[in-house]
Order: C-alpha cells, then structure tokens, then sequence
C-alpha cells in the first residue's frame, strides 16, 4: 500500500517536474484522505461556531415568543421566513438555541477532557513513580472504576451533591480517568529505565521535572491519541446526562437536553430533535475518524 | 493450580464489591448529616431518631461501617421517599427486566457481531469487511438515545410496525433491545475480525488447510476457538458501557426496568432507592467480570496456570 503511494508519487514528481517544488502545506494535505478532510472541515466548523456563538446566533437563545410557538420553518416546507429553523415549544429561536447547545456541548466536553488528560496521566506517573503502595492503591482504583460504569458513578454523585455547571465539568473529568492512569504508568515505567531518564535522574533533577520535561514529551504521542478517543466519549456522556435532564440545567442548553425537548414533537416538528441528534452523532463521528487516523499516522505500531 | 486461579480472581472480586460499599458508604458520609439526607422532609422527630439507631449514627465511624454493610447484607436499604415502600422490594420488582433486556442484548449483539466479524476476515477488503469497519465507528460515535429515537421516529410513528413503550410482549423488546446492542455489535464485529486475521496466519491453519480440512472445520474449529481470548475481553470490558447505556434506552422506551427507576429517583433525590440501585448495579457489574475472567481461564490453560503462579 505504502510502496505503492510512494512510487505514485516518484512517478508524479518526475513526470510533472516538480521534484522539491512542492511547499510544505501541499504535502501535508495531500497525504490526508478525503474522509479525514471532510471530519477536520466540520470539526473546524463547529469550533468556529462554538468560539462566536454570539456572532453566529440571530436572536436571543433565551428570549421567548409564545405567541409564535413551534413554527415550521420555510426549509421545511412551512411559513416562517424570520427563524431558519422554526421556533421551539416556547417559541424561542431553534437555530440560536441550537448554537448555544454546540457552545455549551464543546466547551464542557473539551474541559473535561482536559481535566481527566491532566488527572489521569499525573495519577499513572505518580504510581509509576512510588511503585509499592501508591502503585497499588491507584491501580487498584483503577480497576474499581472499570467495574463501576461512569454512568452509575455520575448519577450517584449528582443524587447526593446536585448539579451545577463547575461541577458537572469537574464530573466529567472523572470519565475515562483510568486509561490515561494506566497508559501513563506503563509508558512511565518502560521510559524509566531508558538512558535518558537514567542520566538526568543522576543529574540531580528533580522527579517532577524528569517527568514533566523529558518523560512527557516522549509519551505524548499516545496520549494524544487517547485525547481524541476521549473527547467524543465526553460529548456523549455530557449529552446523555443532559438528555436525561441530570446534566446541564436550564436556562442553559445543551445538545442533549435541545434533543430531549424535541422529542415530544416528533410527529409535527421532527428536525427539533434530529438536527441537535445529527449534531453530536456527526461530531463524534469526525472525531473517532480523526483519532483513529492520526493514531495510524503518528504511530503505525500503537493498535489498540 | 487451577482452583487458586479462580479462588484468586474471586477474591479480587469481593475486594471490589468491598471497595464499592466504601465508596457509597464514603459519598453519603460527607453529605454531612445521612439521616437529612436519606430522609423526606416531612419526617418526625421520632423518624430521625429511629433513622440514627438503625444506621448506628450515634457511634464512632468505624462502628457505622459495620452497621451498614449488615444491613445491606440483611437487604435492608431502608424506605422510599416516594412512596415509603421497601427499597429492596422496589428494586427487586424492577431488577428481572433490566437483567431480561441486558441479557437479551449483549445475546442479540454476540449473535450478530461474531458472524459479521468472521464474515469480514474471511472475506478481506471486500465491500462487506469495509462494511463491518464502518459499523464500528458507527456504533461507537452513534449517541444511543438519538439511535432510539430514530428507531421510534421510523419504526412506531411512521410505520406502526413496533410499540415505542412498554415491555409486555417480545415485540416491545425489539426496539430497545437493538438499540442497545447494535452500540457495541461493531465493535465486537471489528475485533473478531482483527483476531480471526491474526490467528488465521498462524502456522497451524495453513497445516489444517495443507491437509485438506473443510473450510467450516478450519474456520469453527480450529481459528476460532483461538480467536477467542480478545473477543472476550471487548465483550467483557464493554458490558460497562452497555449498563451504563441502557439506563439511557429504558428511559427512552419507558422499559419499567432499574435505570429508568434510577433516573426519576435521582431527579426527586430519593437517595436510599438511588444508593441500593448503585450498590446492585455495581454488584452485577463485579459478577459480570468474575464470568468473563473465569471464561478466560476456561478457554486458555495458560492464563490460569501463570496467573495462578502469581
């Protein structure tokens, strides 16, 4: 398969007379797949519309019209020319909430994820570090997370100690807390005893530097693949937790509570649950794509 | 040597039920004070101080811990707030459904997955393999209740072929039973097929081929029974998800079962019935385990004899 590229483009370079003309983007771009282009063109979209939510909604997502509710939308074949995608239950904006829900869905997937990369990753080096107990303790939490599904988890805490924005956030952070740990403590260990670790542990650095400085950025490949598996997995916890009406609360919306509000109008106004639905399935899906790809890419050897 | 296998595997187990009592125990602990917590707010006085004998509030924390855990052992998890039933006897009213509906899924995603998977390794590169990889990513980045919703959307409001709601008959199980599997069936179906490849290269396969063995005989009897290991450990690790998923779909389907139990005891903070389904849910989480490792251990003799060296 490779050699086969590789000898397509010979061909091409010596063919066109190119050989070396090529700048630096072009390369880049041609080595990514169609498939790959497309998920990247709509992932960027969807940051771009979550970054200037404000600019790109066209009325308040809060402001109500009761008057005007649950229009249909000319697209959909009915009367109203002011709102894109018709108005809701309530008779606010479907497209403003819409983009308010891809705002809010981003900003607290994209945090958490964050949140569990940081935790996960310290708590692996922390035990591969230690060794003995603090090894054994964190990796025997590890193994109790595996058998408690996050979803109970969540639920249990959120029963006990409500809800919040900060919270949930924070909440969140704990899903998929364990892999990173697990990764991070294995790679943590075999780079240990690599001669680089050696000499500057007998430089006199200090454990946090080594790990921080030099550790890390030899690692950090597989952990950043591990970061775009983890990101759709936050989009779907957050929107399930939501679409029960356990996640993000009122006023604000998510894309999980837009599409558990739409179900109730299936039958008139069917885009006001499928559009939020298509929604994630389609960010999620540009994102597994994505990570799947850049797994291959960065490293042939890491499967999973 | 095989008995300390399975022996050491069970105590893993029950140090992570041990584990899971503790963190509840832990969760309600720091709520402050249990008894405001775990009862309504109309309770009397009387209620409060009974509350705190049962539980052994009045004593040091250690002592508490006992208490608990015997009350839970005795299956007294105290009373609803709802409707000051015994939670033990709501739960165990609900249980058998969701385990129907589990059980039926995990079947129904095994039954296809596998097939697809050996289909997509014999068959390589062909539109069906490419088929079965794309199910796969599907699955994973498909939300199920948005699958669900389609699924009523098509099948119960447009064509009436199926009941949105309910669990009376087999036909109401159809939905959220493909829902909830066909989540996981690509995936199970992509890593059949990663190791039906792997073990279909072996040495011992080309033999069995060289000898003229039928191509059933080699694919069933020979590939896959070694192929086996890693399907069950993806099967294995994603009865978590599933769990945790068809709290989602019974909610959805309005399927009487404990996730859809657990969410409206969440939304009105009824915490007894909240914590003993968390505690079962956990407990069959940790049996669910116990089968995959001691399935391991009966398909490969390597794994128990090494691990029971350990």
């Amino acid at each position: 398969m490779s050699d086969n590229v590789k000898n397509e483009k010979v061909k091409f370079e010596v063919l066109s007379g190119v050989v070396g003309q090529e700048t630096k983007l072009q390369k880049v771009f041609r080595k990514v797949p169609p498939m790959i282009m497309l998920c990247m063109a709509w992932l960027l979209f969807m940051f771009i519309v979550a970054l200037f939510w404000q600019k790109f909604a066209p009325f308040d997502y809060e402001e109500q019209d009761l008057a005007n509710r649950l229009s249909i939308p000319k697209i959909f074949g009915g009367e109203d020319t002011v709102h894109f995608l018709g108005t809701d239950s309530l008779g606010r904006d479907f497209l403003s909430r819409l983009i308010r829900s891809i705002r809010t869905s981003l900003l607290v997937a994209f945090c958490g994820t964050i949140i569990t990369a940081i935790m996960g990753t310290a708590l692996g080096f922390v035990a591969a570090h230690f060794r003995g107990w603090v090894d054994e303790t964190i990796m025997m939490l590890v193994d109790f997370q595996y058998s408690l599904p996050f979803m109970i988890l969540a639920l249990l805490v959120i029963a006990f100690f409500g809800n919040n924005m900060i919270f949930f956030v924070f909440l969140l952070g704990i899903e998929g807390w364990n892999k990173y740990a697990r990764l991070s403590r294995g790679m943590a260990l075999s780079a240990q005893n690599n001669g680089y670790a050696v000499a500057i542990r007998q430089l006199g650095a200090s454990p946090v530097r080594l790990y921080t400085k030099h550790i890390l950025p030899n690692v950090s490949n597989i952990l950043i693949v591990e970061l775009t598996l983890n990101f759709p997995a936050k989009i779907l916890a957050e929107t399930s937790l939501s679409f029960l009406g356990l996640g993000i609360q009122p006023p604000d919306t998510s894309l999980g509570s837009l599409l558990s509000f739409g179900r109730a109008y299936m039958m008139t106004n069917w885009w006001l649950a499928v559009i939020p639905g298509l929604t994630i399935f389609l960010t999620t899906l540009s994102m597994c794509l994505l990570g799947d790809w850049v797994r291959d890419t960065i490293d042939p050897t890491i499967r999973k | 040597m095989h008995v300390k296998y399975f022996l050491v595997k069970t105590l893993r187990a029950f140090i992570t039920t041990f584990l899971l009592v503790v963190f509840v125990f832990f969760v309600l602990r720091i709520t402050g004070d249990p008894a405001q917590a775990m009862l309504p707010d109309d309770a009397t006085e009387e209620d409060y101080i009974e509350f705190r004998q049962m539980w052994g509030l009045d004593k040091p924390l250690m002592e508490q811990f006992f208490v608990y855990c015997k009350n839970f052992i005795h299956g007294d998890f105290g009373q609803s707030y709802k409707d000051g039933r015994d939670v033990f006897e709501v739960i165990s009213q609900r249980l058998p459904k969701s385990v129907w509906l589990m059980g039926m899924s995990i079947i129904f995603s095994i039954v296809v997955g596998l097939p697809l998977g050996i289909y997509a390794a014999l068959h390589r590169n062909s539109f069906g393999d490419r088929f079965v990889m794309g199910a796969a990513v599907f699955g994973f980045s498909m939300p199920n209740f948005f699958l669900g919703i389609m699924f009523i959307l098509i099948f119960s409001m447009k064509l009436h072929w199926l009941p949105s709601a309910g669990s009376d008959t087999w036909l109401h199980l159809l939905l959220p039973m493909i829902t909830i599997g066909m989540t996981r069936m690509g995936s199970y179906a992509r890593y059949t097929r990663s190791a039906m490849l792997n073990v279909l290269s072996k040495p011992y396969i080309i033999t069995a081929k060289a000898k003229g063995a039928n191509r059933n005989r080699m694919v069933y009897l020979h590939a896959l029974p070694n192929a086996a290991i890693p399907i069950v450990t993806v099967i294995g690790t994603s009865i978590g998800h599933m769990v945790g998923g068809s709290v989602v779909i019974e909610n959805v389907f309005a399927w009487p079962g404990v996730g859809r139990l657990l969410v409206s005891s969440v939304a009105v903070r009824d915490l007894p019935v909240v914590q003993a389904i968390v505690i079962v849910m956990g407990l069959a989480m940790v049996l669910a385990n116990l089968l995959v490792d001691f399935t391991y251990g009966l398909l490969d003799p390597r794994i128990r004899v090494t691990a029971g060296d350990k």
